[in-house]
């Protein structure tokens, strides 16, 4: 699917692109932060290489939750390096969950697009570019990075967290139909009001959170592109995937099956 | 194909009328399935008074089972076959590795105490 997409703009067309929008479209990378302090330089340290090599007219905010291990230390410094008008910081006191922590961000998005991505190396910023072109091909609301299609995959997942993945992601493609095969991921790229208006109809948490924010696309009759990624588990800081994880899924799965 | 079958937000209305009633995904999947139990009970139970050879009944009688158990096989083979053939990301996560370094370095030369 990704490549018969990839095929329909000529080459020519596609320079022409890329030649006329960088210059008007601003792209504001949401980044929450919690205990990251390892982490977040190397990301902002990608990002600002992906975006500049690219001649892309980007900001990335940085919302931390009050992080103990002095995380908000770190922004501060990257703000001074690469200064305040692309690195912006907009903590808040306490940690309040993530689903809030891009409200947050976005009310201060100066863009007219939005990434949002983890901070934990995860999702690497060079497939920025890509997201932008895929989305500028197809005249996408949205671009997903998706670990399950064409090259994409995981690294430092053993055979348990496959299982589940696949898995889960098996299921709720049954249920639910979405129209993106990336459900749970938080690898993307949004038109800044569609981003908007799917933030304010969402009401779960966490994984769900991202696997509503597809299916309400899908109600609202968003396009939805995809574009395959490497996810690279993190190498600093703890991961979490235990059998709460697990149950609140399955049911924030099924209360959307029952509800959209 | 999802892409071709939403075509903006903006269009729903005149596209698809103001009127429509949308089912829930649960909704959807009890109408297929009471569907699909009616006709095989109208075709079992021989009500409409259509009888059926015995040798066709005793195929009907335990399809339901039959249908269950091979979905259920149908599932396991799809997601073990994409559990195998999951992407192990070697390259990626040695490039991360590298620009890593790099990056470290980079960053200490402009000053960031880590
Ligand atoms: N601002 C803010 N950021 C958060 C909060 N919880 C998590 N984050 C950040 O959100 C991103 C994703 O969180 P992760 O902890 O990596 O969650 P995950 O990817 O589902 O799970 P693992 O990577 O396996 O631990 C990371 O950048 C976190 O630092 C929060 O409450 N507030
Ligand atoms: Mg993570």
């Amino acid at each position: 699917m990704a490549s018969s997409e990839a095929s329909r703009s000529s080459p020519r067309s596609r320079r022409e692109l890329e030649v006329r929008n960088p210059r008007q479209d601003k792209y504001s990378v949401l980044l929450p932060t919690y205990n990251e302090r390892e982490n977040l330089p190397l990301i902002v340290w990608l990002l600002v290489k992906s975006f500049s090599e690219s001649g892309i007219n980007y900001e990335v905010i940085i919302i931390d939750d009050g992080s103990p291990d002095g995380t908000r230390d770190v922004a501060e410094q990257l703000e001074k390096i690469y200064g305040a008008d692309r690195i912006l910081l907009r903590p808040r006191e306490k940690k309040l969950g993530l689903g809030t922590a891009y409200i947050h961000g976005m009310k201060h998005a100066t863009g007219n697009y939005i990434i949002i991505m983890d901070a934990d190396l995860s999702h690497h910023p060079k497939f920025i570019p890509e997201f932008i072109r895929k989305q500028k091909e197809g005249n996408f609301d949205i671009v997903s990075g998706t670990r399950y299609k064409g090259s994409g995959g995981v690294y430092g997942w053993d055979l348990k967290r496959k299982i589940i993945s696949r898995g889960a992601n098996f299921i709720t493609q049954i249920l639910l139909r979405p129209g993106a095969s990336d459900l749970t991921g938080s690898f993307r790229l949004y038109r800044k009001e569609v981003l908007q208006k799917l933030i304010e109809k969402c009401v779960s948490k966490g994984y769900v959170f991202q696997m509503e924010m597809i299916v309400r696309a899908r109600q609202l009759n968003y396009t939805i592109g995809e574009v395959p990624i490497s996810f690279v588990d993190r190498v600093y800081g703890e991961s979490k995937l235990g059998g709460n994880e697990i149950v609140s899924f399955l049911k924030g799965l099924l209360t959307l099956f029952a509800t959209t | 194909n999802f892409r071709a079958q939403s075509s903006g937000p903006h269009r729903e209305g005149e596209l698809r009328g103001p009127k429509v009633v949308t089912m829930t995904k649960l909704a959807q999947w009890l109408w297929g399935l009471a569907i699909l139990g009616s006709i095989w009970a109208v075709l079992t139970m021989g009500s409409l008074g259509l009888e059926l050879p015995s040798s066709y009944q005793e195929v009907l009688w335990p399809l339901p089972a039959y249908l269950l158990v091979s979905a259920g096989c149908y599932a396991l083979g799809i997601v073990g076959y994409r559990v195998a053939t999951f992407h192990d990301c070697e390259d990626a996560a040695r490039e991360l590795q590298s620009q890593i370094q790099e990056a470290r370095a980079d960053l200490v030369r402009k000053g960031l105490r880590f």
